[in-house]
């Protein structure tokens, strides 16, 4: 997998929890390009271990100068944020992955409807870029709890197509009023808490909208949880997976080799065959279907965690 | 008119399958007179299905119309051909909103032709439910001169257009909503295969 590695130029504070880090290449060089929605995977070394979470690109996709994204602090996450805040530094060298678009835009709608919940406004701000050169019609609405967790509210372009809704102030989001009567050609696109992502598919079903036509990103880094212990079926081996560390993380520090994408439980490239499990295996990923999940015969190691005497997996 | 099985063959090649209501949602339906059985079935299945339904004939046959004009509320539209359809179709699709159906019955090369309309007006193929009756006939592009020829019966056979003898593939262009037609002799020129008629 491709690796860059670059240079903190700038810190800015987007709001109380949510913080912008500009990347550049160390000689000034042009990063490659990307499309709006993509992400890049930040590798964040502690000790022995390496952590990695992925972040959607918030900066323009067609400007090389350089990479922005926007990291909320999750006090009660594994760390990757935590680490993201109060260990990196203006001046440090970061490694990141080259972009990948798991939520691109669909560039045969007539006309894009984007739903931003909380953090999830962040792989929107790089397709309003990519909207805005194309010049195709879109509308944006944004919920957040209140006007200082709304981090997003800075970098929006103060536009009437650009709707705000501050559930603090009373104004919540009527999904019925947003998506009826949307001109044929229209895509859908959440990005947010699993709960938004579930609201506005149903809603569109309701309305008859063809599933075609209905995009989300769900934005989780793996969650934190109990230890557990795993055994590769091949070598015998047990590994140790901390209460801080994903089950990728682990099987990486062990030298195990798992392909790896999104790290987020989207994009399926980490899938793994289960040989035995005896417990339960707590899958967080949005890729297995409900069958293949509970069948626990599959495991995503990026997201998903196990609790039980003994899971072996088949690598 | 019983129903025709196709042949198995690439995926590129549409298949079809028996109408199913969407209930009382919006809708675009459009058959010709073979079809007109299909939506009169559909009709039959659930009544609510043409509730805010806009229906086009093209040239239906007086005894269909009559009965199609018994089971709905709603004036049928009707056309004398596919030609003079275009344009309605598209004016319906113009003002339709997100979560409107569009139901077609026919011979493939309508439909064909009104799902390319349907999906440049911005219409996402799933949205789009076709079922086949009547003529097994293709509607053909040429891949040589791009001229569409209709109702083709035989394969091979000769493009309206540029006069090319071509021989019927089963590569369907949805953009275009035809099959595609390639000169049968272009390595030993005037060595035709025997005209068969297309198998469905
Ligand atoms: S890396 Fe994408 S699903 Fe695990």
């Amino acid at each position: 997998m491709k690796k860059l590695t670059l240079r903190v130029a700038e810190i800015t504070a987007l709001s109380p929890l949510v913080k912008r880090f500009r990347l550049i290449h160390p000689d000034g060089a042009p990063l490659p390009l990307f499309s709006g929605g993509a992400h890049i995977t930040v590798d964040m070394p502690e000790g022995d271990l390496i952590r990695r979470n992925s972040y959607s690109l918030v900066s323009n996709p067609y400007d090389g100068a350089g990479y922005e994204i926007a990291v909320r602090r999750e006090d009660r996450g594994r760390g990757g944020s935590l680490y993201m805040h109060t260990r990196v530094s203006e001046g440090d060298l970061l490694t990141v992955s080259a972009p990948k678009n798991l939520f691109q835009l669909d560039l045969r709608a007539r006309k894009h409807v984007l739903i931003a919940g909380g953090i999830g406004i962040t792989p929107f701000l790089s397709q309003l870029h990519q909207l805005d050169i194309l010049q195709q019609p879109y509308e944006l609405h944004y919920a957040a709890h209140s006007r200082s967790e709304a981090a997003g509210l800075t970098l929006l372009p103060d536009a009437p197509h650009i709707h705000l809704h501050i559930s603090e102030e009373g104004s919540r989001m009527d999904l019925g009023a947003i998506l009826d009567g949307q001109p044929l050609g229209s895509h859908v696109y959440t990005c947010g808490p699993d709960g938004l992502i579930r609201a506005v598919a149903d809603q569109a079903a309701r309305l008859n909208w063809p599933t075609s036509a209905i995009h989300s990103e769900a934005f989780t880094a793996p969650p934190p949880g109990e230890p557990f212990e795993v055994t590769i079926a091949s070598t015998g081996q047990h590994l140790r997976v901390g209460a801080d560390q994903s089950l990728l993380e682990a099987l990486e520090a062990a030298h195990v080799p798992v392909d790896y994408s999104c790290r987020g439980g989207a994009c399926g490239r980490c899938e793994t065959g289960v040989s035995a499990c005896n417990g339960q295996i707590l899958h967080h990923d949005h890729w297995l279907s409900p069958d293949e999940q509970a069948s626990q015969t599959k495991i995503m190691p990026c997201m998903s965690r196990f609790k039980g005497a003994r899971l072996e997996l088949d690598l | 008119m019983p129903t025709v099985e196709f042949s198995p063959s690439i995926d590129s090649r549409p298949t079809y399958a028996p109408l199913k209501s969407h209930g009382s949602a919006p809708a675009i339906m459009v058959a010709d007179t073979a079809g007109a059985d299909a939506l009169l079935d559909l009709m039959a299945s659930d009544s609510a299905v043409t509730d805010k339904a806009q229906i086009v004939l093209i040239a239906p046959a007086s005894d269909k119309l009559a009965r199609m004009d018994l089971m709905v509320k709603t004036p049928v539209h009707t056309t004398p051909d596919l030609d003079t359809a275009g344009p309605l179709v598209r004016q319906l699709l113009s003002t339709a909103r997100m979560g409107t159906q569009m139901y077609l019955a026919g011979s493939e090369g309508m439909m064909g032709a009104l799902c390319a309309l349907a999906t440049a007006c911005g219409l996402p193929m799933d949205a789009i439910q076709t079922e086949h009756r009547g003529t097994a006939a293709r509607r053909m592009q040429c891949v040589h001169c791009k001229g569409i020829t209709e109702d083709v019966t035989t394969d091979p056979f000769e493009c309206s257009h540029c006069g090319l003898t071509l021989f019927v593939r089963d590569h369907f262009s949805r953009r275009i909503g035809a099959f595609q037609g390639v000169c049968v002799d272009a390595e030993t020129p005037g060595l035709i295969p025997t005209t068969q008629e297309i198998r469905p």
